[in-house]
């Protein structure tokens, strides 16, 4: 069973018909519970989101989900974070709205920054993921495949080998990263099409083999 | 490089997609879900359905039909039409829709602009602009900047508002994109408005979504290219099976656009 962390803010339904389409069992998890309980239920986790930084980090603390979170990947085990949920793994965003810079779940090293003035922000649609490294999720995805992004910021990793991907968008910037079985997004795979439920199909048997 | 976007529009009325739409060895169907599976297999970037129900009713048949096209699209889809409260926006996105369109109501209460996007992101919150071109003042220079003006209610309905000055006024609210229709372009399929186009576009720094007018794959070219649209929506030039999308995007490709090829 995989568990979606559900902390009100995204559309978790396209999430749970994508891992369903991949072959996954896959539920919304609310709560953490005690640690121990977490990891008999799942055999992973997807940390999604959409919506503001500074809000999401307050919800997921309120939820019991920052110390579970870390202590999950902690142990290493499988976590795939998509759009905020590649962003909240970081260690702060530019994404504030009162003078104090909101502070990230700190699992990878690293900020949250905003694409320049002059581009059109949000980048909204279509572009192509050139992965960094080998790595179980591309597998057989072509480099150059399109995915979905909407997003205003990217990850900058301070550790270039956390960056699984990069992508063009008036700069090169880190589509995804990751650290042992932690592996996290910035586009969507669930509104991504085929390439999309590809990766899904990826991640789960990542998952099931281990 | 990010994909310029090919968007097919689809009108739906109590459930059923209206104005019929052919597809090649394909039957003619109005089940909207049929309909955009097949486009998500097409190649479409995305779709946008445009509900022009009346009713009152219709909100309940609406969260029906949107719900199930959630359950089979693997791409983004905009729910338009109608939409005049932050609850209804809450339904829509709950129901499975990607981002939900904002028209008239978004004019009549600019605000629902920004607490709709205060509330569930900008990246969801789509504002229509329907704009008319103005007659040139009497006497005005030729060649003079030309000038549009919002309507409302499907187009009926001038707003008295400068089309641009609105643009940049909702992009300041929050809204994530603009979708654009020349009324003077719209069902002539004689091209889209590429002035107006280029105009918006260069007014904002959010992407904008061209339609009204496309009739034949080039016009697609021209709005993205001479209008620089981030999208060109277009529905008769792919319901009535003139043209598929993939035929769109291979055009689009030879000219030198980047886009996603089915």
């Amino acid at each position: 069973m995989i568990g979606v962390v559900d902390y009100g803010m995204s559309n978790l339904g396209s999430v749970l018909r994508g891992l369903a389409r991949a072959g996954a069992q896959a539920e919304l998890v609310d709560r953490p519970g005690r640690g121990e309980d977490l990891e008999r239920r799942y055999a992973a986790l997807v940390l999604p989101g959409d919506g503001a930084f500074g809000e999401a980090m307050a919800r997921l603390a309120e939820q019991g989900w920052v110390e579970a979170l870390r202590a999950w990947v902690a142990a290493d085990r499988p976590l795939l974070g998509i759009c905020l949920g590649l962003q909240l793994l970081f260690d702060a965003s530019e994404e504030r709205f009162g003078r104090e810079e909101p502070r990230g779940l700190g699992i990878l090293p690293g900020r949250v920054v905003r694409f320049a003035p002059g581009l059109k922000v949000p980048q909204m649609g279509w572009n192509q993921v050139e992965p960094a490294r080998l790595h179980p999720l591309w597998e057989g995805i072509p480099p150059g495949e399109f995915f979905y992004f909407v997003h205003s910021y990217y990850v900058r990793p301070d550790r270039a080998e956390d960056a699984l991907a990069r992508t063009e968008y008036g700069e090169r910037f880190t589509s995804a990263a990751g650290r042992g079985r932690l592996a996290a997004v910035q586009f969507h795979p669930e509104k991504s099409g085929a390439a999309g439920l590809r990766l899904l199909a990826n991640f789960v048997r990542w998952v099931e083999t281990g | 490089m990010l994909a310029k976007r090919v968007i097919p529009c689809l009108d739906v009325r109590d459930g059923r997609v209206v104005k019929g739409v052919h597809f090649v060895n394909l039957r003619d169907a109005g089940d909207p879900v049929e309909l955009a599976v097949r486009y998500d297999q097409a190649g479409a970037d995305e779709l946008v359905f445009l509900d022009i129900s009346a009713s009152h009713e219709a909100r309940a048949t609406r969260l029906d039909w949107v719900r199930a096209v959630a359950q089979h699209l693997t791409i983004p889809f905009t729910v338009g039409g109608g939409i005049s409260d932050v609850e209804a926006i809450r339904e829509l996105l709950l129901a499975g829709a990607d981002k939900v369109s904002l028209n008239t109501a978004a004019v009549q209460d600019p605000s629902l602009v920004r607490r709709a996007a205060e509330r569930f992101g900008s990246q969801c919150i789509v504002v229509a602009i329907d704009a008319r071109r103005l007659a040139a003042e009497p006497g005005a220079a030729p060649g003079a900047v030309p000038r549009w003006e919002v309507f409302t209610h499907g187009g009926r309905r001038p707003a008295g508002w400068d089309a641009l000055e609105w643009a940049r006024r909702v992009e300041a609210l929050g809204a994530g994109e603009i979708l654009l229709t020349s009324m003077d372009a719209d069902g002539t399929q004689a091209g889209y408005d590429l002035e107006l186009t280029r105009a918006v576009a260069q007014a904002v720094r959010i992407p904008v979504i061209a339609s009204g007018g496309a009739g034949n794959l080039d016009h697609l070219r021209a709005v993205l290219q001479e209008g620089e649209a981030d999208a060109a929506l277009a529905a008769s030039i792919f319901h009535d099976g003139r043209h598929t999308v993939a035929e769109a995007k291979a055009h689009l490709a030879a000219a030198g656009l980047p886009v996603r090829l089915p």
